[in-house]
C-alpha cells in the first residue's frame, strides 16, 4: 500500500473517531431526562397527531397520560378503547369506558330544499362567507358549502357533494377527532353517539328562527312545533330557541319522531325501509 | 403639484357619472324600517312601542352606553312593529318599522332654509346638541360625532380637518353637498372648530372636483381659520390617516388615533349635519345618497329619509337595469354587496351602485406570482401577500406580529393583484381573529 | 326585477391587469432582442427559439395534465416567457434535442416540482441553461459569429465571444489594451455585433425592451439599475486600479449576459424580492458576484450563476427587509 493511501486511511479513521467522541459527549451533556413510559405510551398511540384528544399531538397526549392519576376525561378518539386499554396496561391504571362517536352534519339545505337567493363570489372559505353575510339562501344558519370542514379533515373522511352542495362524512373513515366541528363557523357539525351499523337519527337543522321564516327559507327546516318532543318515549328530545335536539345517548333509534315530523327535518340514516319485509341489506337515505 | 400621501395608493377609474346632477329630494316612502344599530357602538334602545304615534324628528330610540347614538323618526305616522329585520348583511337586527302618514315635524325644529351664521351656543352645548340629535360620522364609519368632538383630558387638538375627498369611484354625494350647501357646510365647520377649541380648519378636496374647490375656497374667505387644500386624485386619499399625512405631514402612530397628532377629522356631510343640528335643531333623519351605475337610466344624488327601502331609491333612478349583477351599498372599494335590495337606507349609506353583469363577477383566481404589486399599493406599508397567506393558514400569532391590525381594509391590494387573489377576504378574517385574540388576552 | 345578485366581500372592482397580460408584456419587450438575434444569426435564431417555446409549453401541459392531473394553466403565458428566455441564453446553432432537454429541465424540474407558477425558488430558464452548460459544454460554448439574417440554421460559423477573447488573453498574460483591438468597438457591442448567445448580444434592443416594461409598469427600475450600477462600480474600481489587466466598465456592461440578466432574468417576479430595498440588495449582489466570477472565476461569464446564487437569498431578503409601515415610528411633517 502506498503511503498516500495509508495516510488517508489513518486520517479519516482519526476524524471519524473524533466525531464519534464529540457526538457522544454532546449527547450525554444535553440529554433530556424523561420518564421512559412516555415513549412506551407514545408507541401505542396512532401517531396521527390530529388533536382529537384535545392536546397538541400524540407525544403531548402521552405526557399528559403519564402525568395524570386517572384516565377520566382523557380519550384518543382515533385509537378508541383498544388504544386506551393498551395505555392503561402500560401505566397500570383503570381504563375509562368512552362511547365511540361520529361526526354528523346537521343541515339538509340542498338547492332542492332551500332556494338560492344570491351567488357567493368571494374566497372559498366558510369563515369569510359567514362573516360577510347570511349566505346564498334565506336561512342564515345553514351550511355555506365552502368546505372549511373538508379541508380540516386529516383522515380523508369528508368530501363536498356537487349536487347537494353539502359536505359528506364517510362513516368508515371518520374517527370523531372533532377537527371539522371546530372548523365550522356555524357549529353545524356535531359529534354524536355512534350506533351499530352506523345508524343515525338526528334533527338535520340548526335554524333558530320561528317556524314561519324557517320553513320559508328551507322546506325541510325544523319549525319548532314540538311534536317530536311529545312522541318520544325515551325523553330524548328537547326544544330550545325554536329548534329541537335529540340527545344521541338517550335515543334508542325507535324512529317514532321521524314519522311525526311534519317537515321531514328528522333524518334516519342506514335503516331498512319500513314498508317492505325486513331486507338483508340496509337502505341508506341519502341527503 | 397637489399634496398627497407618500406611500402606496392606486388609480381606479373615477366614473363620477353623477357629479353634475343636483340633489333631488326623494318623495317620502309609505313605510320606513329604522335599524337600531346604524352606528359604531351599542345598538340604541327603543323609547316607543308598537302603536305609538310619532312625528318627524321625534326621538324613537335612546343611545345605550357611552359609545352609541340616538335615533329619530324619519317620518310622521305610527309604529307598526319593533322586530328583527334583515339588514344589508342578510343577518337580522332589531328595527322599528313605521307606517308613514304625512310629514308632521316636531315643533322644536326650525324648518326654514335661511342661513344662520351666528353661533350662540357654548362648547358644551354644541356637543350636547350633537348628541341629542343622534349625529354620527357620515363618511361611512358612523362613529358618534359628539364623542369625536370632545377632546379627552391628556390629549391636545390644534387642527380640524374636513374630509371632502370622496376618493371612492362613483360616489358624489359629498361633492354635491359642497357645491349646493357651501355656506351651511362652512358654518358647520366653524361650529365644530368652536366645540374642539381650535382656530384652524383645513378642508381636503380631491382635484377631480374643481368646482367644489373653487366654491368653498371662495366662500371660506368669509369664515375665519378655514382653508381649502386640493389633493392629488389617488385612492385611498380619503382614509383619515392618509388625509392627515397629506394635509399636515403628521403621521398617526400605528394603533393610535388622529388626536395623538393633535388632529380631529370629520366628513363634510357630518359638518353639514352639525350645522342643521346646532342652528336648526334638526336631528339626523335624512342624507344625500348617490344612486349610480353604467346601465342606470336616471343616475343621480337623492336626499332620502333614513329607513327608506333601497328599492325606492333604485326606482327613482329609473329602476334596476335588466343586466344588473351586483348592487353595492357604498363605494366599489369598501362598500357592501347586497343580497337583496329590500333593505333600509341607514345613516352610513353614502351610495348605491348597480353593476352590470360582466363587471359584477370576480375574475378567476390564479397562483400568486410574487410580483409585490399589492405591497406597493398598500398605503399603510403592509405586505398583503404575506398577511393573506398567514390568515389562510391560520397562523394568527405571526399575523399579529406583522401588524395585520394596521390594515384599513381599503381594498387597494386586492384591486391591484394581477392574479386576482382574494387578498382582502383573508386579511379581514385574520384581522377579526387577531382582534378577538388580543381582547381575550387582555381580559384574562 | 328578479335578478339573483352576486355577493362578495369588498373590493368590488379589480384592475384590468392580469398575469397573462404581464407575461405577454414581457414577450413584447423581448421582441426587439429576437429581431436582433435573427438579424445577426439568421434562421437558427427562429428555429431554436420556436422549439424552446413549444417544448416549454408542451412540458407544462403534459406535466399538469398527466402527472399532476390538475387544471392546465399554459394560457397564463409564463411557460412562453421561460421558453423565450431559455432560448436567448443559448447559441443559435444549438442542436434541437439539447434545447428540448433544457426546456424539460426548466419547466419540469425547476418549476413544476416546486408546485408550479409562483413556487419556484430558482429562475427556471437559468436552471435550464446552467444544466445544459454543464451537461453539453461543447455545444453550449461554441457561439456563432454574426453573419447576417440569411444564414441558415446549420450554416453558422463559430468563434470566440468578446468576453472569451478577453479572459483567455488575460490568462495568457496579454494586456487589455492589446486585447481590446481584437474585440468589436463599444458602439458595435451596443448594437449587438458580437458572438454570443442569441438574446444577450444587442444591448440596444434589450434596453428598449426594458424601457417598455418600465413604462407599462411590468418591472421597476430597482433591479436593473442595481445590477448594472454595482457591476459598473466594481469593474470601474478594478479598471482604474490596473487598466492593463481589467477591462473597462462599459465593456463589461455590454458583453455577455449582463444586459439580458439585469433586465429580463433578474427581474423575474417569482424569484426576486418583493420590496424595493430588497431588490436593490439583490441587484447589487448579482452585480458583485458576476464581476467576481468574470474576473477571478473559471468561467468567462458569471451572470447566470450570480442570479441563481442570489435567488437562494431571496426568501431571506423577504423575511428581513420589510417595507416601512405607516405610523411605525414618530414622524411628524
Amino acid at each position: 500500500m502506498s503511503s498516500t493511501v495509508l495516510f488517508t486511511i489513518i486520517m479519516l479513521s482519526l476524524l471519524g473517531l473524533l466525531a464519534a467522541v464529540i457526538l457522544y459527549v454532546v449527547a450525554q451533556k444535553f440529554k433530556v431526562v424523561e420518564d421512559p413510559r412516555i415513549d412506551l405510551v407514545n408507541e401505542v398511540l396512532p401517531g396521527a397527531n390530529c388533536g382529537g384528544c384535545g392536546f397538541t399531538g400524540c407525544r403531548a397526549f402521552s405526557e399528559v397520560l403519564v402525568r395524570s392519576d386517572s384516565f377520566e376525561g382523557l380519550n384518543c378518539p382515533v385509537g378508541g378503547s383498544e388504544t386506551m386499554g393498551k395505555a392503561a396496561v402500560i401505566l397500570d391504571r383503570q381504563p375509562v369506558a368512552v362511547e365511540p362517536k361520529i361526526a354528523v352534519l346537521r343541515c339538509n339545505g340542498t338547492p332542492e330544499h332551500s332556494q338560492r337567493t344570491s351567488n357567493y363570489d368571494g374566497a372559498m372559505n366558510c369563515r369569510v362567507a359567514h362573516a360577510l353575510y347570511g349566505g346564498t339562501t334565506a336561512c342564515h344558519y345553514g351550511c355555506l358549502g365552502c368546505g372549511d370542514c373538508v379541508t380540516s379533515c386529516k383522515f380523508d373522511a369528508m368530501y363536498m357533494a356537487p349536487v347537494t352542495q353539502l359536505p359528506v362524512i364517510i362513516d368508515d373513515k371518520c374517527v370523531a377527532c372533532g377537527a371539522c366541528v371546530k372548523a365550522c363557523p356555524r357549529n353545524i357539525i356535531e359529534l354524536r353517539k355512534r350506533n351499530r351499523k352506523d345508524r343515525k337519527i338526528y334533527i338535520s337543522c340548526v335554524n333558530k328562527d320561528k317556524g314561519g321564516p324557517a320553513r320559508k327559507a328551507c322546506s325541510v327546516a325544523c319549525i319548532g312545533c314540538g311534536k317530536c318532543v311529545k312522541v318520544c318515549p325515551y325523553d330524548a328530545i328537547t326544544m330550545a330557541d325554536n329548534l329541537a335536539f335529540i340527545d344521541s345517548f338517550k335515543c334508542k333509534l325507535c324512529r317514532k319522531c321521524v314519522i311525526e315530523c311534519p317537515t321531514g327535518a328528522i333524518l334516519e340514516i342506514n335503516f331498512p325501509v319500513k314498508e317492505e319485509k325486513p331486507a338483508e341489506h340496509a337502505v341508506t337515505e341519502v341527503n | 403639484m397637489f399634496k398627497t400621501f407618500p406611500k402606496g395608493g392606486i388609480h381606479p377609474p373615477e366614473n363620477k357619472i353623477t357629479a353634475d346632477k343636483s340633489v333631488i329630494v326623494l318623495p317620502l316612502p309609505s313605510t320606513v324600517t329604522v335599524p337600531l344599530n346604524q352606528h359604531i357602538g351599542a345598538p340604541a334602545t327603543p323609547v316607543v312601542e308598537k302603536g305609538s304615534a310619532v312625528k318627524t324628528g321625534q326621538l324613537i330610540a335612546q343611545a345605550k352606553g357611552f359609545v352609541s347614538a340616538n335615533i329619530h323618526s324619519p317620518v310622521s305616522g305610527k309604529v307598526s312593529k319593533i322586530e328583527p329585520v334583515a339588514d344589508s348583511t342578510g343577518y337580522k337586527q332589531m328595527s322599528i318599522i313605521i307606517d308613514a302618514e304625512g310629514d308632521e315635524w316636531v315643533e322644536t325644529t326650525d324648518r326654514s332654509a335661511t342661513l344662520v351664521k351666528e353661533i350662540t351656543m357654548t362648547r358644551e352645548q354644541i356637543v350636547e346638541r350633537c348628541r341629542d340629535c343622534g349625529l354620527v360620522g357620515l363618511g361611512g364609519a358612523t362613529f358618534p360625532t359628539h364623542i369625536k368632538m370632545t377632546v379627552p383630558s391628556g390629549k391636545k387638538c390644534d387642527m380640524l380637518i374636513i374630509n371632502g375627498v370622496e376618493c371612492e369611484p362613483y360616489l358624489t354625494s359629498d361633492h354635491r353637498l359642497m357645491i349646493e350647501k357651501g355656506p351651511e357646510v362652512l358654518t358647520g365647520v366653524t361650529i365644530i372648530m368652536k366645540a374642539l377649541g381650535v382656530t384652524q380648519a383645513v378642508i381636503g378636496i380631491e382635484a377631480n372636483k374643481p368646482d367644489a374647490i373653487s366654491t368653498l375656497a371662495g366662500l371660506s374667505k368669509e369664515f375665519a381659520g378655514i382653508s381649502v387644500v386640493a389633493l392629488k386624485v389617488k385612492y385611498p386619499q380619503g382614509g383619515e390617516k392618509q388625509l392627515i399625512k397629506a394635509c399636515t405631514g403628521r403621521e398617526v402612530p400605528s394603533g393610535g388615533l388622529p388626536l395623538d397628532v393633535g388632529v380631529v377629522v370629520q366628513n363634510v356631510g357630518t359638518a353639514f349635519a352639525v350645522y342643521e343640528a346646532v342652528q336648526k335643531n334638526k336631528p339626523l333623519i335624512e342624507r344625500v345618497v348617490t344612486v349610480t351605475g353604467k346601465s342606470v337610466s336616471r343616475p343621480g344624488n337623492f336626499l332620502v329619509r333614513i329607513g327608506t327601502p333601497v328599492t325606492k331609491l333604485i326606482e327613482a333612478a329609473g329602476g334596476m337595469p335588466d343586466d344588473t349583477g351586483k348592487v353595492v351599498n357604498g363605494g366599489p372599494m369598501m362598500g357592501k354587496a347586497l343580497a337583496m335590495t329590500d333593505v333600509p337606507v341607514t345613516k352610513g349609506t353614502s351610495g348605491i351602485i348597480l353593476f352590470p353583469e360582466p363587471e359584477s363577477r370576480r375574475e378567476e383566481m390564479m397562483p400568486c406570482i410574487r410580483c409585490g404589486k399589492c405591497s406597493s399599493a398598500c398605503a399603510m406599508g403592509l405586505e398583503p401577500w404575506l398577511l393573506s397567506v398567514l390568515s389562510e393558514k391560520a397562523m394568527f400569532e405571526k399575523a399579529e406580529a406583522d401588524k395585520i391590525t394596521d390594515c384599513m381594509e381599503c381594498g387597494a391590494c386586492a384591486y391591484t393583484c394581477p392574479a386576482k387573489r382574494p387578498l382582502l377576504d383573508y386579511i379581514r378574517l385574520g384581522k377579526t381573529t387577531v382582534i378577538k385574540m388580543v381582547r381575550e388576552r387582555i381580559t384574562k | 326585477m328578479n335578478n339573483i345578485l352576486n355577493v362578495s366581500p369588498s373590493p368590488h372592482q379589480q384592475s384590468s391587469e392580469t398575469t397573462r397580460k404581464l407575461m405577454f408584456g414581457v414577450v413584447i419587450a423581448l421582441l426587439p432582442a429576437l429581431a436582433a438575434a435573427v438579424y445577426y444569426f439568421g434562421t437558427g435564431a427562429i428555429i431554436v427559439t420556436l422549439t424552446s417555446v413549444m417544448a416549454c409549453v408542451a412540458t407544462e401541459y403534459l406535466v399538469q395534465k398527466y402527472v399532476l392531473k390538475t387544471k392546465t394553466s399554459i394560457s397564463d403565458g409564463s411557460a412562453v416567457v421561460t421558453g423565450l428566455l431559455l432560448a436567448f441564453n443559448v447559441p443559435s446553432n444549438l442542436p434541437l434535442f439539447i434545447i428540448v432537454i433544457g426546456a424539460v429541465i426548466s419547466i419540469g424540474v425547476a418549476k413544476m416540482t416546486f408546485g408550479g407558477l409562483g413556487n419556484n425558488p430558482f429562475n427556471p430558464a437559468l436552471v435550464g441553461r446552467v444544466f445544459l452548460l454543464i451537461s453539453f459544454p461543447v455545444q453550449m460554448t461554441s457561439w456563432p459569429v454574426p453573419s447576417g439574417f440569411k444564414t441558415g440554421y446549420t450554416d453558422a460559423v463559430t468563434g470566440a465571444t468578446p468576453l472569451g477573447i478577453i479572459s483567455e488573453g488575460v490568462k495568457n498574460g496579454e494586456s487589455i489594451t492589446a486585447l481590446m483591438d481584437k474585440v468589436p468597438s463599444h458602439m458595435q457591442l451596443f448594437y449587438g455585433y458580437m458572438g454570443g448567445s442569441m438574446g444577450e448580444i444587442a444591448a440596444a434592443a434589450l434596453i428598449l425592451g426594458g424601457i417598455y416594461m418600465i413604462w407599462k409598469k411590468i418591472i421597476t427600475w430597482h433591479i436593473p439599475v442595481a445590477v448594472l450600477a454595482s457591476a459598473a462600480l466594481f469593474t470601474g474600481i478594478l479598471w482604474m486600479a490596473d487598466p492593463t489587466k481589467y477591462a473597462d466598465p462599459l465593456f463589461h456592461l455590454l458583453t455577455g449576459g449582463m444586459m439580458l440578466g439585469a433586465i429580463f432574468m433578474a427581474t423575474d417576479y417569482v424569484t426576486s424580492p418583493m420590496t424595493p430595498k430588497g431588490m436593490i440588495i439583490y441587484g447589487t449582489g448579482i452585480g458583485v458576484i458576476t464581476v467576481l466570477i468574470r474576473t477571478w472565476g473559471a468561467y468567462p461569464e458569471g451572470v447566470s450563476f450570480a442570479i441563481l446564487v442570489m435567488n437562494a437569498f431571496v426568501p431571506l431578503l423577504n423575511i428581513y427587509i420589510k417595507p416601512r409601515r405607516f405610523g411605525k415610528e414618530v414622524r411628524n411633517g
